[in-house]
């Protein structure tokens, strides 16, 4: 007999609020196989019973509750490029994310409903707490207003812009709607506001390509020696500049004066529960998810300091099964609960995208 | 006081006419509050009332009834 799922639901909320009042950062294996595990048992439950295609991938799973995390089943992230799936009614729906499709296919469909995408914003913040403390500063966002206008397409990047606005005030874009700065913004932000603790935010790229560079350029430095940057959405772009996480860190310093830098990794099918990086480096699974490396080849788990296809699992969203995800991306897993940081929790490195495969049909074999 | 103090500034930054602004009125349940018109609104109330607001304040002002009880802990009296 299953549970009703009015039970599942009241079961998940009761494991969702334990889970939200521990340390982000504080929790190590055995609080994680004690809190999340059954937390994320539940949610593969509760997707099984709201959602028919994840019922039907699920089928040749075998049904028996998993020890541990690693043994919990996952689905692929493309699936939600390929196929609606959902697990709330049309009416319930509140907003329909699409990703940005770096891959540059289909973007993938993520629906939201108002519980999942205030859970959303409420993970998140206590995330960013952890390394900006709640303090709302003075914010230069590095990207254009038109990305986040009214009628602008609800893109990933716009949902990250939306999601990091809440830490600012006094929102700055420091780019033009052309992608070029806006250099009296960008002063007039600094005049104001470079003597005492900044925000800056931006897509890796966009902060490489259209702020680091343009005052490279112009052979022009700021001094923002009290400012965070948060930045995120992958290196691919920059791999053919041979930029890395130290060259982009010193090239930031160089440039802007700042020296707190923190990387964040997460994906557009599960907003929130980000992975941020450490004061060593490292990127952390925080309280509200947790990170496995798999063999591209067999997905049997890899040892650490193996790279592997890099499995997400996140407390986050009851509106689509994205609980648990196996991404397109590479990694390595360098330790758990033992960091040099401080920080508990399994910590990795991001080292690329699974280079991609093309099926290919008869009809595409043409030269 | 204060209360119409708040209202103005619901009124000014979500574009609403006064009667519409009553304690039950919730974030995200009209098109004129959402996310965007949030961050329009905290700035207001952070003008209005001559506070701070942290993190939060900011996710848990999820109705205006809410919104009295965060102000309320910064000294704002209704």
């Amino acid at each position: 007999m299953s549970t009703s799922t009015k039970d599942i639901q009241a079961c998940y909320q009761q494991q969702f609020d334990a889970l939200l009042s521990q340390p982000v950062f504080g929790l190590d294996r055995a609080a994680k196989q004690r809190l999340l595990l059954p937390l994320l048992a539940t949610l593969t439950e509760l997707h099984q019973q709201r959602c028919a295609g994840f019922a039907n991938i699920l089928g040749s799973f075998s049904n028996e509750s998993a020890s541990t995390i690693d043994t919990l089943p996952f689905l692929a992230v493309r699936l939600f490029k390929l196929m609606e799936l959902k697990s709330v009614a049309n009416e319930d729906v509140f907003r329909l994310l699409q990703s940005s499709g770096t891959t540059g296919q289909t973007p993938a469909r993520v629906t939201l409903d108002k519980a999942t995408s205030q859970r959303q914003s409420k993970v998140l913040v206590a995330i960013l707490q952890q390394v900006l403390g709640k303090q709302r500063l003075p914010m230069l966002i590095i990207d254009a207003p038109a990305t986040v206008g009214r009628d602008a397409a609800f893109s990933a990047r716009a949902a990250g812009i939306q999601g990091l606005a809440f830490f600012g005030r006094h929102h700055t874009y420091a780019l033009n709607d052309d992608m070029t700065p806006n250099w009296s913004a960008i002063s007039q932000f600094c005049a104001e506001h470079g003597s005492g603790p900044v925000l800056v935010f931006g897509f890796t790229f966009m902060v490489w390509q259209y702020w680091l560079d343009a005052l490279a350029q112009k052979n022009q430095t700021l001094n923002l020696p009290h400012g965070v940057l948060l930045h995120s959405g992958g290196w691919k772009k920059l791999e053919h500049l041979k930029v890395d996480n130290t060259a982009f860190k010193r090239t930031i310093k160089d440039f802007t004066g700042i020296t707190a830098v923190h990387n964040f990794y997460g994906m557009a099918e599960q907003v929130g529960s980000i992975f941020m990086e450490c004061s060593h480096g490292y990127l952390h699974a925080p309280s509200f998810a947790d990170v496995v490396a798999r063999d591209p080849n067999t997905l049997r788990v890899t040892g650490f300091e193996q790279q592997g296809l890099l499995q997400v699992l996140s407390a986050v969203p009851t509106s689509y099964p994205g609980h648990s995800l196996l991404t397109e991306d590479l990694g390595v897993l360098h330790g758990e609960d033992d960091c040099a940081c401080g920080w508990k929790g399994k910590y990795f490195s991001v080292s690329g995208r699974l280079p991609k495969v093309e099926v290919r049909g008869c009809s595409d074999t043409h030269e | 006081m204060s209360q119409q103090k708040l209202t103005a500034a619901f009124v000014h930054a979500l574009g609403l006419t006064d009667d519409k602004v009553t304690d039950d009125l919730t974030y995200n349940t009209i098109p004129e509050w959402d996310s965007t018109a949030h961050m329009i609104l905290i700035a207001e109330l952070e003008d209005t009332f001559d506070i701070m607001l942290d993190t939060d304040d900011i996710i848990d002002m999820s109705s205006v009834a809410e919104a009295k009880r965060i102000l309320a802990k910064y000294n704002v009296q209704f």
